[in-house]
Protein backbone atom coordinates (compact mmCIF):
# COMPACT_ATOMS: atom_id res chain seq x y z
CA UNK A 1 0.00 0.00 0.00
CA UNK A 2 1.33 3.42 -0.81
CA UNK A 3 1.02 6.00 1.91
CA UNK A 4 -1.03 9.16 1.62
CA UNK A 5 0.40 12.56 2.47
CA UNK A 6 -1.97 14.73 4.50
CA UNK A 7 -1.86 18.34 5.75
CA UNK A 8 -4.24 19.51 8.47
CA UNK A 9 -4.29 21.48 11.70
CA UNK A 10 -4.64 19.91 15.12
CA UNK A 11 -5.52 22.26 17.98
CA UNK A 12 -4.44 25.15 15.77
CA UNK A 13 -1.01 23.72 14.89
CA UNK A 14 -0.22 22.75 11.32
CA UNK A 15 0.52 19.03 11.07
CA UNK A 16 1.70 16.87 8.23
CA UNK A 17 1.63 13.09 8.21
CA UNK A 18 1.76 10.01 6.02
CA UNK A 19 -0.90 7.38 6.57
CA UNK A 20 -2.21 4.17 5.06
CA UNK A 21 -5.43 4.47 3.01
CA UNK A 22 -7.37 2.46 5.59
CA UNK A 23 -5.84 4.11 8.65
CA UNK A 24 -8.38 5.91 10.83
CA UNK A 25 -7.88 9.38 12.28
CA UNK A 26 -7.84 7.94 15.81
CA UNK A 27 -4.74 5.87 14.96
CA UNK A 28 -3.12 8.83 13.21
CA UNK A 29 -3.62 11.00 16.29
CA UNK A 30 -2.37 8.38 18.73
CA UNK A 31 0.37 6.60 16.80
CA UNK A 32 1.69 9.23 14.40
CA UNK A 33 1.07 12.52 16.18
CA UNK A 34 1.55 11.21 19.76
CA UNK A 35 -1.76 12.68 20.88
CA UNK A 36 -3.06 9.87 23.05
CA UNK A 37 -5.95 11.79 24.65
CA UNK A 38 -8.53 10.29 22.31
CA UNK A 39 -9.05 6.64 23.33
CA UNK A 40 -10.17 3.55 21.48
CA UNK A 41 -13.08 1.98 23.33
CA UNK A 42 -14.70 0.10 20.47
CA UNK A 43 -13.34 1.22 17.11
CA UNK A 44 -16.84 1.05 15.61
CA UNK A 45 -18.53 4.34 16.53
CA UNK A 46 -20.41 3.06 19.55
CA UNK A 47 -18.60 4.42 22.62
CA UNK A 48 -17.47 8.01 21.95
CA UNK A 49 -14.07 7.61 23.69
CA UNK A 50 -12.38 8.73 20.47
CA UNK A 51 -14.45 11.94 20.12
CA UNK A 52 -12.76 14.92 18.43
CA UNK A 53 -14.13 17.81 16.44
CA UNK A 54 -13.53 18.03 12.70
CA UNK A 55 -14.07 21.51 11.27
CA UNK A 56 -16.12 22.26 14.38
CA UNK A 57 -18.33 19.17 14.12
CA UNK A 58 -18.24 16.46 16.80
CA UNK A 59 -17.20 13.12 15.27
CA UNK A 60 -15.91 9.72 16.31
CA UNK A 61 -12.29 9.69 15.10
CA UNK A 62 -12.43 5.89 14.72
CA UNK A 63 -14.95 6.43 11.89
CA UNK A 64 -12.93 8.99 9.94
CA UNK A 65 -9.98 8.06 7.73
CA UNK A 66 -6.74 9.95 8.20
CA UNK A 67 -6.78 10.55 4.46
CA UNK A 68 -10.16 12.30 4.73
CA UNK A 69 -8.91 15.16 6.93
CA UNK A 70 -6.73 16.83 4.30
CA UNK A 71 -7.13 20.58 4.77
CA UNK A 72 -9.30 20.19 7.89
CA UNK A 73 -9.13 21.63 11.40
CA UNK A 74 -9.17 19.03 14.18
CA UNK A 75 -9.58 19.75 17.89
CA UNK A 76 -8.70 17.14 20.49
CA UNK A 77 -8.79 17.05 24.28
CA UNK A 78 -5.12 18.13 24.30
CA UNK A 79 -6.29 21.55 23.09
CA UNK A 80 -8.69 22.01 26.00
CA UNK A 81 -7.28 23.61 29.19
CA UNK A 82 -3.76 23.23 30.59
CA UNK A 83 -2.44 21.54 33.72
CA UNK A 84 -2.35 24.92 35.47
CA UNK A 85 -5.56 26.31 34.05
CA UNK A 86 -8.11 23.55 33.61
CA UNK A 87 -11.14 24.17 31.43
CA UNK A 88 -14.32 24.57 33.57
CA UNK A 89 -15.55 21.23 32.26
CA UNK A 90 -12.38 19.53 33.45
CA UNK A 91 -12.55 21.25 36.86
CA UNK A 92 -16.20 20.38 37.39
CA UNK A 93 -15.67 16.75 36.33
CA UNK A 94 -12.95 16.53 39.00
CA UNK A 95 -15.02 18.34 41.62
CA UNK A 96 -17.96 16.01 41.03
CA UNK A 97 -15.71 12.92 41.04
CA UNK A 98 -17.25 12.22 37.65
CA UNK A 99 -14.55 9.81 36.54
CA UNK A 100 -13.04 6.58 37.78
CA UNK A 101 -10.87 4.83 35.21
CA UNK A 102 -10.95 7.95 33.03
CA UNK A 103 -11.04 6.18 29.67
CA UNK A 104 -14.28 7.89 28.66
CA UNK A 105 -13.31 11.29 30.07
CA UNK A 106 -11.44 12.87 27.13
CA UNK A 107 -14.33 12.00 24.81
CA UNK A 108 -16.84 13.40 27.29
CA UNK A 109 -14.89 16.65 27.62
CA UNK A 110 -14.64 17.11 23.85
CA UNK A 111 -18.31 16.20 23.33
CA UNK A 112 -19.58 18.39 26.18
CA UNK A 113 -17.52 21.33 24.97
CA UNK A 114 -19.08 20.96 21.53
CA UNK A 115 -22.53 20.91 23.13
CA UNK A 116 -21.90 24.08 25.13
CA UNK A 117 -20.56 25.86 22.05
CA UNK A 118 -23.90 25.19 20.36
CA UNK A 119 -26.15 25.46 23.42
CA UNK A 120 -24.66 27.27 26.44
CA UNK A 121 -27.73 26.58 28.60
CA UNK A 122 -28.77 22.96 27.98
CA UNK A 123 -31.40 21.18 30.05
CA UNK A 124 -30.45 17.95 31.81
CA UNK A 125 -32.31 16.06 29.12
CA UNK A 126 -30.41 17.85 26.37
CA UNK A 127 -27.09 16.97 28.01
CA UNK A 128 -28.10 13.33 28.39
CA UNK A 129 -29.29 13.18 24.78
CA UNK A 130 -26.16 14.85 23.37
CA UNK A 131 -23.87 12.55 25.37
CA UNK A 132 -25.83 9.36 24.60
CA UNK A 133 -22.98 8.24 22.35
CA UNK A 134 -20.38 8.61 25.12
CA UNK A 135 -20.41 5.41 27.12
CA UNK A 136 -18.97 5.21 30.63
CA UNK A 137 -18.62 1.84 32.34
CA UNK A 138 -17.73 3.28 35.74
CA UNK A 139 -19.67 6.29 36.92
CA UNK A 140 -23.32 5.65 36.18
CA UNK A 141 -23.50 8.98 34.28
CA UNK A 142 -25.25 11.06 36.95
CA UNK A 143 -22.10 12.75 38.17
CA UNK A 144 -21.00 13.43 34.58
CA UNK A 145 -24.30 15.08 33.73
CA UNK A 146 -24.19 17.20 36.90
CA UNK A 147 -20.61 18.23 36.22
CA UNK A 148 -21.49 19.35 32.70
CA UNK A 149 -24.51 21.31 33.94
CA UNK A 150 -22.51 23.09 36.65
CA UNK A 151 -19.63 23.84 34.26
CA UNK A 152 -22.18 25.29 31.84
CA UNK A 153 -23.60 27.47 34.62
CA UNK A 154 -20.13 28.74 35.52
CA UNK A 155 -19.30 29.43 31.88
CA UNK A 156 -22.51 31.44 31.51
CA UNK A 157 -21.59 33.42 34.62
CA UNK A 158 -24.58 32.15 36.62
CA UNK A 159 -23.99 32.04 40.38
CA UNK A 160 -25.18 28.46 40.74
CA UNK B 1 -6.78 -0.65 -1.16
CA UNK B 2 -6.49 2.84 -2.65
CA UNK B 3 -8.23 5.99 -1.43
CA UNK B 4 -9.19 8.60 -4.02
CA UNK B 5 -11.10 11.84 -3.81
CA UNK B 6 -13.51 12.27 -6.72
CA UNK B 7 -13.54 15.89 -7.87
CA UNK B 8 -16.86 15.65 -9.68
CA UNK B 9 -19.70 13.26 -10.36
CA UNK B 10 -18.51 12.05 -13.80
CA UNK B 11 -15.14 11.21 -12.26
CA UNK B 12 -16.81 9.20 -9.47
CA UNK B 13 -18.88 7.32 -12.06
CA UNK B 14 -15.82 6.70 -14.24
CA UNK B 15 -13.89 5.37 -11.23
CA UNK B 16 -16.77 3.04 -10.36
CA UNK B 17 -16.94 1.92 -13.97
CA UNK B 18 -13.22 1.22 -14.19
CA UNK B 19 -12.89 -0.62 -10.86
CA UNK B 20 -14.71 -3.78 -9.96
CA UNK B 21 -14.76 -3.80 -6.19
CA UNK B 22 -14.81 -0.03 -5.73
CA UNK B 23 -16.91 1.46 -2.92
CA UNK B 24 -18.18 4.99 -2.47
CA UNK B 25 -17.34 6.71 0.80
CA UNK B 26 -19.85 9.24 2.13
CA UNK B 27 -19.98 9.60 5.95
CA UNK B 28 -18.31 6.22 6.38
CA UNK B 29 -20.39 5.29 9.43
CA UNK B 30 -21.45 2.03 7.81
CA UNK B 31 -18.56 1.46 5.44
CA UNK B 32 -15.67 2.05 7.86
CA UNK B 33 -17.26 -0.38 10.35
CA UNK B 34 -17.61 -2.96 7.57
CA UNK B 35 -13.99 -2.34 6.56
CA UNK B 36 -12.79 -2.81 10.12
CA UNK B 37 -14.78 -6.01 10.52
CA UNK B 38 -13.57 -7.37 7.19
CA UNK B 39 -17.13 -7.45 5.84
CA UNK B 40 -16.16 -5.08 3.01
CA UNK B 41 -12.92 -5.51 1.09
CA UNK B 42 -12.93 -2.79 -1.57
CA UNK B 43 -9.86 -2.31 -3.76
CA UNK B 44 -10.59 1.39 -4.00
CA UNK B 45 -12.51 3.84 -1.84
CA UNK B 46 -13.99 6.77 -3.72
CA UNK B 47 -14.56 9.72 -1.40
CA UNK B 48 -17.50 11.75 -2.77
CA UNK B 49 -17.53 14.47 -0.09
CA UNK B 50 -15.56 16.99 -2.14
CA UNK B 51 -17.94 16.89 -5.11
CA UNK B 52 -19.48 20.29 -5.75
CA UNK B 53 -23.19 20.40 -4.94
CA UNK B 54 -23.28 17.02 -3.15
CA UNK B 55 -23.23 18.86 0.19
CA UNK B 56 -26.24 21.08 -0.55
CA UNK B 57 -29.85 21.19 0.58
CA UNK B 58 -31.67 23.14 -2.13
CA UNK B 59 -35.29 24.22 -2.49
CA UNK B 60 -36.67 22.81 -5.75
CA UNK B 61 -40.19 23.23 -7.13
CA UNK B 62 -41.65 23.61 -3.67
CA UNK B 63 -39.74 20.59 -2.35
CA UNK B 64 -36.20 19.98 -1.18
CA UNK B 65 -33.27 18.30 -2.89
CA UNK B 66 -30.86 16.80 -0.36
CA UNK B 67 -27.35 16.12 -1.66
CA UNK B 68 -25.59 12.79 -1.20
CA UNK B 69 -23.10 14.01 1.37
CA UNK B 70 -25.33 16.20 3.55
CA UNK B 71 -24.93 14.94 7.14
CA UNK B 72 -27.69 14.17 9.61
CA UNK B 73 -26.59 17.11 11.74
CA UNK B 74 -27.01 19.45 8.74
CA UNK B 75 -30.45 18.04 7.94
CA UNK B 76 -31.53 18.47 11.58
CA UNK B 77 -30.38 22.09 11.58
CA UNK B 78 -32.31 23.05 8.40
CA UNK B 79 -35.37 24.86 9.71
CA UNK B 80 -37.39 25.09 6.48
CA UNK B 81 -36.75 21.42 5.65
CA UNK B 82 -37.80 20.38 9.14
CA UNK B 83 -40.98 22.44 8.87
CA UNK B 84 -41.89 20.85 5.53
CA UNK B 85 -40.86 17.23 6.26
CA UNK B 86 -40.70 16.79 10.05
CA UNK B 87 -41.09 13.01 9.77
CA UNK B 88 -38.16 12.55 7.40
CA UNK B 89 -36.00 14.85 9.51
CA UNK B 90 -36.88 13.07 12.78
CA UNK B 91 -36.06 9.74 11.13
CA UNK B 92 -32.65 11.00 9.99
CA UNK B 93 -31.98 12.44 13.43
CA UNK B 94 -32.54 9.03 15.02
CA UNK B 95 -29.47 7.65 13.23
CA UNK B 96 -26.83 7.05 15.90
CA UNK B 97 -25.27 9.45 18.36
CA UNK B 98 -24.25 13.10 18.03
CA UNK B 99 -20.89 11.83 16.77
CA UNK B 100 -22.54 9.63 14.12
CA UNK B 101 -24.89 12.48 13.12
CA UNK B 102 -21.85 14.62 12.35
CA UNK B 103 -20.92 12.22 9.52
CA UNK B 104 -23.83 9.96 8.56
CA UNK B 105 -25.74 10.86 5.40
CA UNK B 106 -29.35 10.09 4.48
CA UNK B 107 -28.25 8.82 1.08
CA UNK B 108 -25.68 6.50 2.71
CA UNK B 109 -28.45 5.22 4.97
CA UNK B 110 -30.46 4.38 1.83
CA UNK B 111 -27.58 2.91 -0.20
CA UNK B 112 -26.30 0.73 2.64
CA UNK B 113 -29.49 -1.28 2.16
CA UNK B 114 -30.31 -2.17 5.75
CA UNK B 115 -33.96 -3.25 6.21
CA UNK B 116 -33.86 -1.32 9.51
CA UNK B 117 -32.39 1.92 8.12
CA UNK B 118 -34.33 4.66 9.86
CA UNK B 119 -34.63 7.24 7.11
CA UNK B 120 -35.91 4.81 4.47
CA UNK B 121 -39.53 4.25 5.64
CA UNK B 122 -39.82 8.02 6.11
CA UNK B 123 -38.52 8.59 2.55
CA UNK B 124 -40.95 5.96 1.21
CA UNK B 125 -43.86 7.64 2.97
CA UNK B 126 -42.73 10.99 1.61
CA UNK B 127 -42.61 9.69 -1.98
CA UNK B 128 -38.93 10.61 -2.21
CA UNK B 129 -37.19 10.30 -5.57
CA UNK B 130 -33.49 9.54 -5.92
CA UNK B 131 -31.36 11.01 -8.68
CA UNK B 132 -29.17 8.21 -9.98
CA UNK B 133 -26.07 9.03 -12.03
CA UNK B 134 -24.31 6.45 -14.15
CA UNK B 135 -22.30 6.01 -17.33
CA UNK B 136 -25.48 6.68 -19.35
CA UNK B 137 -26.27 9.94 -17.56
CA UNK B 138 -28.81 10.78 -14.88
CA UNK B 139 -32.21 9.23 -14.18
CA UNK B 140 -34.79 9.80 -11.46
CA UNK B 141 -35.89 6.71 -9.55
CA UNK B 142 -38.45 6.52 -6.73
CA UNK B 143 -36.66 5.43 -3.55
CA UNK B 144 -39.13 2.54 -3.33
CA UNK B 145 -37.72 1.11 -6.59
CA UNK B 146 -34.12 1.15 -5.30
CA UNK B 147 -34.69 -1.29 -2.44
CA UNK B 148 -33.77 -4.89 -3.30
CA UNK B 149 -32.90 -6.79 -0.12
CA UNK B 150 -30.61 -6.73 2.91
CA UNK B 151 -27.45 -4.93 1.79
CA UNK B 152 -28.68 -4.70 -1.80
CA UNK B 153 -30.04 -1.88 -3.94
CA UNK B 154 -31.11 -1.67 -7.57
CA UNK B 155 -28.11 0.56 -8.38
CA UNK B 156 -25.86 -0.68 -11.18
CA UNK B 157 -22.20 -1.29 -10.34
CA UNK B 158 -21.20 2.05 -11.91
CA UNK B 159 -24.14 4.03 -10.55
CA UNK B 160 -24.45 6.35 -7.58
CA UNK B 161 -27.15 8.45 -5.97
CA UNK B 162 -26.28 12.13 -6.22
CA UNK B 163 -29.30 13.47 -4.32
CA UNK B 164 -32.80 12.70 -3.09
CA UNK B 165 -35.79 14.94 -3.78
CA UNK B 166 -38.51 15.33 -1.16
CA UNK B 167 -41.43 16.59 -3.24
CA UNK B 168 -43.59 19.64 -2.66
CA UNK B 169 -46.19 18.97 -0.05
CA UNK B 170 -49.77 20.23 0.13
CA UNK B 171 -51.02 22.80 2.59
CA UNK B 172 -52.79 20.42 5.00
CA UNK B 173 -50.21 17.66 5.08
CA UNK B 174 -47.83 16.19 7.60
CA UNK B 175 -45.53 13.22 8.15
CA UNK B 176 -44.07 11.34 11.09
CA UNK B 177 -41.65 8.49 11.81
CA UNK B 178 -41.50 6.23 14.85
CA UNK B 179 -39.36 3.25 15.73
CA UNK B 180 -39.36 0.77 18.56
CA UNK B 181 -36.02 0.05 20.23
CA UNK B 182 -35.33 -1.53 23.62
CA UNK B 183 -33.49 1.57 24.87
CA UNK B 184 -34.27 5.23 24.27
CA UNK B 185 -31.36 5.98 21.90
CA UNK B 186 -28.55 4.44 19.89
CA UNK B 187 -30.08 1.16 18.79
CA UNK B 188 -31.37 -0.52 15.66
CA UNK B 189 -35.11 -0.50 14.98
CA UNK B 190 -37.02 -3.64 15.98
CA UNK B 191 -39.90 -2.30 13.91
CA UNK B 192 -40.63 1.17 12.58
CA UNK B 193 -43.14 3.14 10.58
CA UNK B 194 -43.27 6.29 8.48
CA UNK B 195 -46.64 7.87 7.68
CA UNK B 196 -47.45 10.81 5.41
CA UNK B 197 -50.99 12.25 5.31
CA UNK B 198 -52.85 14.94 3.43
CA UNK B 199 -56.20 16.25 4.77
CA UNK B 200 -59.08 18.22 3.33
CA UNK B 201 -60.46 21.34 5.03
CA UNK B 202 -62.73 19.16 7.18
CA UNK B 203 -59.87 17.06 8.52
CA UNK B 204 -60.64 14.02 6.38
CA UNK B 205 -57.59 12.14 5.08
CA UNK B 206 -57.52 12.48 1.29
CA UNK B 207 -54.12 10.91 0.63
CA UNK B 208 -51.91 8.64 2.72
CA UNK B 209 -48.70 6.66 2.46
CA UNK B 210 -47.66 4.17 5.13
CA UNK B 211 -44.24 2.49 5.17
CA UNK B 212 -42.69 -0.03 7.54
CA UNK B 213 -39.08 -0.75 8.46
CA UNK B 214 -37.37 -3.86 9.89
CA UNK B 215 -40.26 -6.23 9.25
CA UNK B 216 -39.30 -7.46 5.76
CA UNK B 217 -36.09 -7.88 3.69
CA UNK B 218 -36.41 -4.18 2.78
CA UNK B 219 -38.46 -1.29 4.08
CA UNK B 220 -41.90 -1.61 2.46
CA UNK B 221 -44.82 0.55 1.45
CA UNK B 222 -48.16 -0.85 2.64
CA UNK B 223 -50.85 0.51 0.31
CA UNK B 224 -53.62 -1.40 2.18
CA UNK B 225 -52.68 0.37 5.42
CA UNK B 226 -52.77 3.73 3.65
CA UNK B 227 -56.13 2.91 2.05
CA UNK B 228 -57.54 2.17 5.52
CA UNK B 229 -56.81 5.75 6.55
CA UNK B 230 -58.11 7.51 3.45
CA UNK B 231 -61.63 8.89 3.98
CA UNK B 232 -61.27 8.80 7.76
CA UNK B 233 -60.53 11.28 10.51
CA UNK B 234 -58.42 8.54 12.12
CA UNK B 235 -61.36 7.07 13.97
CA UNK B 236 -60.56 3.91 15.98
CA UNK B 237 -61.95 1.66 13.25
CA UNK B 238 -59.66 3.21 10.63
CA UNK B 239 -56.61 2.90 12.88
CA UNK B 240 -57.47 -0.72 13.66
CA UNK B 241 -57.78 -1.51 9.95
CA UNK B 242 -54.44 0.25 9.33
CA UNK B 243 -52.75 -1.82 12.06
CA UNK B 244 -54.24 -5.05 10.72
CA UNK B 245 -52.98 -4.24 7.22
CA UNK B 246 -49.49 -3.55 8.62
CA UNK B 247 -49.50 -6.87 10.46
CA UNK B 248 -50.57 -8.67 7.30
CA UNK B 249 -47.77 -7.04 5.29
CA UNK B 250 -45.07 -7.83 7.86
CA UNK B 251 -42.75 -10.76 7.26
CA UNK B 252 -40.02 -10.20 9.84
CA UNK B 253 -37.15 -12.30 11.10
CA UNK B 254 -36.84 -13.67 14.61
CA UNK B 255 -33.71 -12.48 16.37
CA UNK B 256 -32.38 -11.38 19.73
CA UNK B 257 -33.96 -7.93 19.28
CA UNK B 258 -37.47 -9.26 18.91
CA UNK B 259 -39.48 -12.28 17.86
CA UNK B 260 -41.29 -12.25 14.53
CA UNK B 261 -44.60 -12.19 16.40
CA UNK B 262 -43.56 -9.17 18.45
CA UNK B 263 -42.19 -7.27 15.44
CA UNK B 264 -45.41 -7.90 13.52
CA UNK B 265 -47.55 -6.60 16.35
CA UNK B 266 -45.33 -3.58 16.99
CA UNK B 267 -45.32 -2.61 13.29
CA UNK B 268 -49.04 -1.89 13.48
CA UNK B 269 -48.68 -0.02 16.76
CA UNK B 270 -45.88 2.17 15.36
CA UNK B 271 -47.90 2.90 12.22
CA UNK B 272 -51.03 3.99 14.08
CA UNK B 273 -49.08 6.18 16.50
CA UNK B 274 -47.10 7.75 13.65
CA UNK B 275 -50.40 8.30 11.80
CA UNK B 276 -51.77 10.27 14.77
CA UNK B 277 -48.68 12.47 14.91
CA UNK B 278 -48.77 13.03 11.14
CA UNK B 279 -52.46 13.90 11.41
CA UNK B 280 -51.92 16.60 14.04
CA UNK B 281 -48.91 17.93 12.13
CA UNK B 282 -51.19 18.21 9.09
CA UNK B 283 -53.48 20.44 11.15
CA UNK B 284 -56.08 17.84 12.07
CA UNK B 285 -57.39 17.55 15.62
CA UNK B 286 -57.92 14.15 17.20
C1 LIG C 1 -22.78 3.87 16.39
C2 LIG C 1 -23.67 3.78 15.18
C3 LIG C 1 -25.04 3.91 15.33
C4 LIG C 1 -25.87 3.85 14.23
N1 LIG C 1 -27.22 3.98 14.43
C5 LIG C 1 -28.07 3.91 13.39
C6 LIG C 1 -29.47 4.08 13.58
O1 LIG C 1 -29.95 4.31 14.69
N2 LIG C 1 -30.29 3.98 12.49
C7 LIG C 1 -29.81 3.75 11.25
O2 LIG C 1 -30.59 3.69 10.31
N3 LIG C 1 -28.47 3.60 11.03
C8 LIG C 1 -27.60 3.67 12.07
N4 LIG C 1 -26.25 3.51 11.86
C9 LIG C 1 -25.76 3.19 10.52
C10 LIG C 1 -25.23 4.38 9.71
O3 LIG C 1 -24.80 5.43 10.54
C11 LIG C 1 -26.28 4.93 8.74
O4 LIG C 1 -26.73 3.92 7.88
C12 LIG C 1 -25.76 6.13 7.92
O5 LIG C 1 -26.84 6.87 7.43
C13 LIG C 1 -24.86 5.74 6.77
O6 LIG C 1 -24.47 6.91 6.07
P1 LIG C 1 -22.94 7.20 5.70
O7 LIG C 1 -22.92 8.48 4.96
O8 LIG C 1 -22.10 7.12 6.91
O9 LIG C 1 -22.66 5.97 4.75
P2 LIG C 1 -21.32 5.28 4.25
O10 LIG C 1 -20.81 4.37 5.31
O11 LIG C 1 -20.38 6.27 3.69
O12 LIG C 1 -21.93 4.43 3.06
C14 LIG C 1 -22.87 3.39 3.29
C15 LIG C 1 -23.00 2.52 2.03
O13 LIG C 1 -23.65 3.23 0.99
C16 LIG C 1 -22.79 3.39 -0.13
N5 LIG C 1 -22.99 4.77 -0.59
C17 LIG C 1 -22.77 5.91 0.14
N6 LIG C 1 -23.12 6.99 -0.56
C18 LIG C 1 -23.58 6.53 -1.75
C19 LIG C 1 -24.10 7.20 -2.92
N7 LIG C 1 -24.20 8.53 -2.98
N8 LIG C 1 -24.49 6.44 -3.96
C20 LIG C 1 -24.39 5.08 -3.90
N9 LIG C 1 -23.90 4.42 -2.84
C21 LIG C 1 -23.51 5.13 -1.78
C22 LIG C 1 -21.40 3.12 0.38
O14 LIG C 1 -20.54 2.63 -0.62
C23 LIG C 1 -21.66 2.09 1.45
O15 LIG C 1 -21.83 0.82 0.89
C24 LIG C 1 -25.35 3.60 12.95
C25 LIG C 1 -23.97 3.49 12.79
C26 LIG C 1 -23.13 3.59 13.88
C27 LIG C 1 -21.65 3.47 13.69
S1 LIG D 1 -13.52 4.11 19.70
FE1 LIG D 1 -14.58 5.46 18.41
S2 LIG D 1 -16.57 5.38 19.15
FE2 LIG D 1 -15.59 3.86 20.33
S1 LIG E 1 -14.69 6.57 34.10
FE1 LIG E 1 -14.33 4.55 33.40
S2 LIG E 1 -15.42 4.54 31.53
FE2 LIG E 1 -15.98 6.41 32.36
Amino acid sequence: MSKIHVNATVNGDAVEFLCEPDEVLLDVLRDRLNLTGAKEGCGTGDCGACSVTLNGRLVASCLVLGAEVEGSAIETVEGIGTADALHPLQRHLLDHAALQCGICTPGIIVAAKALLAENPDPSEEEVRFWLAGNLCRCTGYDKIIRAVLSAAAEMRGDSA
Amino acid sequence: MRYVVAKDCPEAVALLNANNGARLLAGGTDLLVQLKQGAAKPNILIDIKKIDGFGNIAAEEGGFRIGATVSGAEIGAHIALKAAWPGVVEAVELIGSTQVQGRATMVGNLCNGSPAADSVPAMLAAGAVARVEGPGGARDVPVADLLKGPGRTALGSAELVSSVLLPKRGARAGDAYLRFIPRTEMDIAVASAGVNLELDAGGVVVAARVALGAVAPTAILVPEAAAALVGSRLEASALDACATACEAASNPIDDKRGTAEFRTRIAGVMATRAAKTAYTRAGGSL
